[in-house]
């Protein structure tokens, strides 16, 4: 086997174990609460559940033990995620429900974030004027210091009741995602910029760099053709991590905005202690998060050639 | 100390000032208000306007400092207590139980934060004080990474080899030059955390998990402005105002302790 | 006309102060020099003397807080010094020619050599594509990288210091400037590639003409290379003029100063140059053993002590350190790689061994194994007679006592949070001598020994500078009273001048407290001055070994001849006969 496919190897497997291990975790907290008052919330007759969909519900949480943790798995490994105590559905139907209008909001956020801090970063970084570069270097603190949830309601004070230029209610679906996307955005790429203004300067001040303007070359050329490349591995892994907080994001975002989707879920299921909900939720995101960074790292030997290794 | 980092400092002095000694900033009751006074505008009077219950906003906001910096101190503490140990003895032992403790962080890391304090409450219930601690765990893996990354970077050093080179004993040579010296940014990261929990408890209270009303919570503050943002933008725009500029300032001041050591 | 005249260029650097009010601090004064076309000049001088700034504003890249407040910059009449950066881009590459101090970083790592160097072709527009690929190629031939097709393709990281210094060279030469500058560029090299890559400009410079300005804290390389010499301190020119008259009778103090402190320029063992009453009985082996017998046994005279090599009985000099074949393997993905292979010596006591090899050659690691701060694959360390291997806890502890350690990075083994007083102190609580004021007492008298005032006690070690930190280090080392100290490159991180009084005060250290040294250079020129025994490592394994006369003498084995050739001043030397070789002619008639 050449020394590259065992490293993908490895940290597939690395990843795998994080997966099992914060599912475990989390299934071993969420089920402090016993098995049986979980069965007895099913039953009450508000839920509006058939005595089949019961039963259905009784096999899936019926058994105790060890037992019930590897059917537990086996479920997930199927995609079939428990019952919502809440609704009595399916929690993989709900997921399923919220999941396409989530994707759509944390897509469009995290490219809008990405834009965001490429704009601020390498503007910061090319500008002259000592004062203009100084306030975006602010920018990014300034980012991460705004809570979520006061952005999106300033952004509607402004935008809907003050300008009038986004309808609170009703609206072309790009109007109705215009507002969350930006509020999702904002925190989100403050790191990022961060990162990436850093990485520049310090590429920057990396000694090939005199070398390269000393064959003539022009600031351009050599912010575009050598700094940013090699700013890029660090600004990447900073961007992987924030997927994390994309989810949590929606959780505020939703919330605030009305919008139905995933972490609008997470909300209602907090609420209600709705443990199952909960538990998909939080295995979904540890999920996202550990493919992506797996992603960036099986990615890193592309852009750094010091890291490709030598085929065997 | 450059103006930004005395600015920064004043500002964190006058709300823990706000905590302590709220009286001494206004007089006016946080809790019960003056219904014929209700929805008025900043002015004079009320530096921040009144709520819907005609109540001072400033007096709920000096008030509400208390909750948010208090929570935000257990926050801190249970983070760095929990993660800086974790971090020293990963760090300093070495070998599996190191990997142990490392693999620990990273199932802690692949959740976000907001999801783990979330799955914290669904377990305690909401509260103020259980707020503060979901919080708190959801930094541990923060710092168990930066202290045993520091604590690694410190013991490979020449000076702390020669510590053990001139006869120092274990627990002397940690205690007298890997501690101090890993220590600083630590402290960098506890600082800016004071700032990300200040805004952490603020949302959870925003969404209905911390204290109840009418306790005049930061977060909670917000969220019952919601209702009036066609009428008082004041109710939603000023309490968050007070919060980037808190947070604003726990990040410069996290700043200026890393660099000092540069 | 001059190809470059320099005149009156002053230089300031923005700093902040303690309120974040910026001033500025002058780097260089009103310098003024010229380079004629095709011949080499050396800026000479230590750090913080200016040089580098000056060959950074000639060629327009000052560090961004660097601010040129004066004078002119003349590239064949033409003054640059007002032009602006957009200007200065014509002049970079075309006319100017940068080959840089750091090999091993100057080099975008994520771009393949070959691009880097076609690419000072592009941004001048010189060819297409496929023109500047055949002349990449033909670049990196000339500048004597083998396969150049091959090489052009591969990564920085993929070649070695020297071949990347060539890639720097080609990318230099590329549009063959009238003037390339050359700053520290071999410093960061071993010293048989450094000759090698000195030559290498030596050749392209015949070959086209072009001039050199080389920046270089190396007095022996200045001489070997330059035809004439600018010599700076502080930011100002101490002389100026013909390499060869500057050597021969250096008008300035600063400059007969350097010149003595050069260690290739340096006269040999002028640090064990025994003083005239000694002198006689000290000549010979013989004598001075049994000179010893009469003496103090614990206070040796250091001199250099030929007896074992020269095969005549050691007399009553045991060995303090005996290393019997020591070997450290590692593993280096699956295959085992000998860091140290089967290395032996002896140490005598009171005397000083030198360990000299190129990177690489497991010097540092023979002497980490005999600090025990490495554990030997197998083999034997033994000091003061007591077996190192297998010791632990206590016994361990008390070895420590015995031997100490200079580190190379005076910067990097002090800890930066201690003030001076506990630094020094600190190995005496750990071995528990003393009570407080006992020991405060303790630190007191040695930091006097090292030549280091009081006043430093309550001080941090970033408020010292290089030397005074390396006092402190040996302050430390010597504190529990050792037998044995190992300097690991303990001067090499010194300018000559700090080199030359650290070399001095750590020969009489050894007079006094009868000391042995275990001393690890990669410099052949300082081990002379200090060592009386030499063991020439290379690869892992000791190639030869003897005492520091016969080996710079007659040197046996053909590496130790390569390295002797390469030491730089070598052939200026050579040609001072009347000057520093006096203690060498006079070596020589005692040993006749």
């Amino acid at each position: 086997m050449s020394g590259s496919a065992r490293y993908l190897l490895s940290r597939a497997g690395q990843a795998a174990l994080v997966l099992w291990a914060a599912f475990t975790a989390g299934y071993v907290l969420l089920q402090l609460l016993p098995g049986d008052a979980i069965l007895i919330k099913f039953q009450n007759p508000e839920l509006g559940l058939s005595p089949e969909q019961i039963a259905e519900i009784r096999s899936y949480y019926g058994t105790d033990g060890p037992g019930a943790y590897l059917h537990t798995l086996l479920g997930f490994l199927r995609g079939d995620f428990g019952y919502s105590i809440d609704t009595g559905t399916p929690v993989a139907e709900r997921l399923a429900e919220g999941l396409p209008a989530t994707a759509k909001l944390a897509g469009a956020a995290f490219a809008l974030a990405v834009l965001i801090a490429v704009a601020v970063a390498f503007a910061s970084c090319h500008t002259r004027l000592k004062w203009i570069r100084g306030a975006l270097q602010a920018v990014p603190s300034l980012f991460v210091s705004v809570p979520a949830f006061w952005l999106g309601i300033v952004l509607i004070q402004v935008f809907s009741f003050r300008l009038r230029l986004v309808p609170v209610i009703g609206g072309s679906e790009v109007q109705q995602l215009l507002l969350p996307v930006l509020t999702l955005a904002v925190p989100i790429s403050a790191p990022i910029a961060q990162i990436l203004a850093r990485s520049l300067d310090q590429v920057r001040a990396q000694p090939f760099v005199p070398v390269v303007a000393a064959k003539g070359a022009s600031s351009g050329w050599i912010l575009w053709r050598h700094v940013a490349r090699n700013a890029l591995p660090p600004t990447l892994t900073v961007a992987g991590l924030t997927f994390g907080e994309l989810i949590a994001g929606s959780v505020v975002t939703e919330t605030v905005f009305g919008r139905n989707g995933v972490g609008r879920l997470t909300e209602q299921a907090v609420n209600a202690q709705d443990t199952p909900v909960l538990l998909a939720v939080v295995v979904l995101a540890a999920t996202v998060f550990v493919l992506v960074n797996l992603v960036v790292d099986l990615l890193y030997p592309v852009l750094d050639p010091r890291l490709r290794r030598v085929a065997a | 100390m450059r103006p930004g980092v005395i600015l920064s400092w004043a500002l964190i002095v006058l709300v823990a000032l706000w905590a302590l000694v709220p009286g001494v900033f206004t007089g006016y009751d946080p809790i019960s208000g003056v219904p014929a006074e209700k929805l008025r505008a900043p002015g004079p009077g009320h530096l921040f306007g009144t709520d819907a219950v005609g109540r001072d906003l400033f007096a709920r906001v000096v008030h509400g400092a208390v909750h948010s910096l208090s929570g935000a101190f257990v926050a801190v503490a249970v983070g760095l207590v929990l993660g800086t140990l974790l971090g020293l003895v990963a760090g300093s032992v070495r070998g599996a139980l190191d990997e142990i403790v490392m693999r620990v962080v990273d199932v802690l890391l692949s959740v976000p934060g907001l999801l783990l304090a979330l799955t914290v409450i669904i377990l305690l219930g909401p509260g103020t004080v259980n707020v503060a601690v979901a919080v708190g765990v959801g930094s541990v893996a923060a710092f168990a990474r930066l202290a045993r990354s520091e604590v690694v970077r410190v013991r490979r050093t020449d000076y702390v080899e020669a510590a053990f080179g001139s006869g120092g004993r274990f627990a002397a040579v940690l205690w007298r030059h890997v501690l101090p010296n890993s220590l600083v940014p630590v402290v960098a990261l506890a600082a800016l955390q004071f700032g990300v929990a200040i805004l952490a408890i603020s949302t959870l209270g925003f969404l209905g998990y911390g204290a109840e009303p009418p306790t005049p919570e930061w977060g909670l503050l917000i969220s019952e402005g919601r209702n009036y943002l066609a009428t008082a933008w004041w109710l939603t725009t000023l309490p968050g105002t007070v919060v980037v500029a808190v947070v604003l300032a726990a990040s410069r001041i996290s700043r200026s302790i890393g660099r000092e050591d540069g | 006309m001059s190809l470059l005249e320099v005149r009156d260029l002053t230089v300031s650097y923005a700093r902040r102060g303690r309120w974040g009010r910026p001033h500025a601090r002058p780097a260089v004064h009103g310098v003024s020099f010229t380079v004629e076309p095709g011949e080499v000049v050396a800026v000479v001088g230590e750090s913080g003397s200016g040089k580098t700034t000056t060959a950074q504003a000639v060629i327009g890249l000052l560090p961004p807080n660097g601010r040129l407040d004066g004078g002119e910059i003349l590239l064949g009449g033409a003054d640059i010094a007002g032009w602006s950066q957009r200007r200065l881009q014509t002049v970079r590459g075309a006319q100017i020619g940068l080959v840089p101090q750091d090999p091993a970083n100057s080099l975008n790592p994520v771009k393949p050599v070959g691009v880097q160097i076609g690419e000072a072709l592009r941004i001048h527009r010189r060819g297409d594509r496929r023109t500047i690929t055949r002349r990449v190629v033909e670049l990196l031939e000339r500048v004597g990288l083998p396969d150049p097709e091959v090489r052009a393709r591969q990564y920085p990281h993929e070649l070695s210091g020297g071949m990347r210094q060539r890639v720097l060279i080609a990318v230099a030469v590329a549009l063959e400037p009238r003037l390339v500058i050359a700053d520290e560029p071999t410093s960061a090299l071993d010293v048989t590639v450094q000759r090698r890559i000195l030559d290498l400009i030596d050749d392209l410079r015949a070959e086209s003409g072009t001039a050199v300005l080389l920046v270089t804290h190396d007095l022996g390389v200045a001489m070997d290379r330059s035809d004439r010499l600018v010599v700076m301190k502080d930011g100002r020119i101490e002389e100026r003029g013909a390499t060869r008259a500057v050597l021969d009778a250096p008008q300035a103090a600063y400059t007969a100063r350097l010149l003595r402190d050069a260690p290739a320029l340096r006269a040999p063992e002028l640090l064990f140059a025994p003083t005239s009453a000694t002198a006689e009985t000290s000549a010979t082996a013989e004598t001075s053993a049994t000179a010893e017998t009469a003496r103090d046994a614990r206070t040796p005279r250091a001199v250099p002590v030929s007896t074992r090599a020269s095969g005549v009985e050691d007399g009553p000099r045991e060995a303090a350190v005996v290393v019997r074949d020591l070997v450290k393997e590692y593993r280096a993905g699956g295959r085992p790689f000998r860091a140290v292979d089967g290395v032996s010596f002896e140490v005598p006591r009171g005397t000083t061994h030198a360990l000299v090899g190129e990177s690489g050659s497991g010097k540092t690691t023979t002497a980490r194994m005999v600090m025990r701060l490495a554990e030997p694959t197998s083999g034997s360390v033994a000091i003061g007679g007591v077996e190192t291997a297998g010791l632990r806890g206590a016994r361990l502890r008390a070895l420590r006592r015995d031997v100490q350690l200079v580190y190379q990075n005076p910067y990097g083994s002090l800890d930066p949070r201690q003030s001076i007083a506990d630094i020094v102190e600190e190995p005496l609580r750990n071995f528990g001598l003393g009570d407080r004021p006992a020991r405060r007492e303790r630190v007191r008298d040695l930091l006097d020994r090292v030549a280091l005032p009081a006043a430093l006690l309550g001080r941090r070690p970033r408020e010292l500078s290089g030397g005074q930190r390396q006092r402190v280090a040996i302050a430390r080392a010597l504190v529990p009273g050792p037998r044995v100290v190992v300097l690991d490159e303990a001067v090499s991180a010194l300018d000559v001048s700090v080199q030359a009084q650290i070399l001095d005060l750590l020969g009489e250290l050894q007079r006094d407290l009868g000391l042995t040294y275990l001393f690890i250079s990669h410099d052949l020129a300082v081990v002379r001055q200090i060592s009386h025994t030499v063991s020439v490592m290379s690869k892992g394994r000791i190639v030869e070994s003897g005492t520091t006369r016969q080996l710079f003498e007659s040197p046996g084995h053909a590496y130790t001849r390569a390295l002797l050739a390469a030491v730089p001043g070598t052939t200026a030397r050579t040609t001072r006969a009347g000057q520093v070789t006096r203690a060498e002619q006079a070596r020589q008639e005692v040993t006749r």
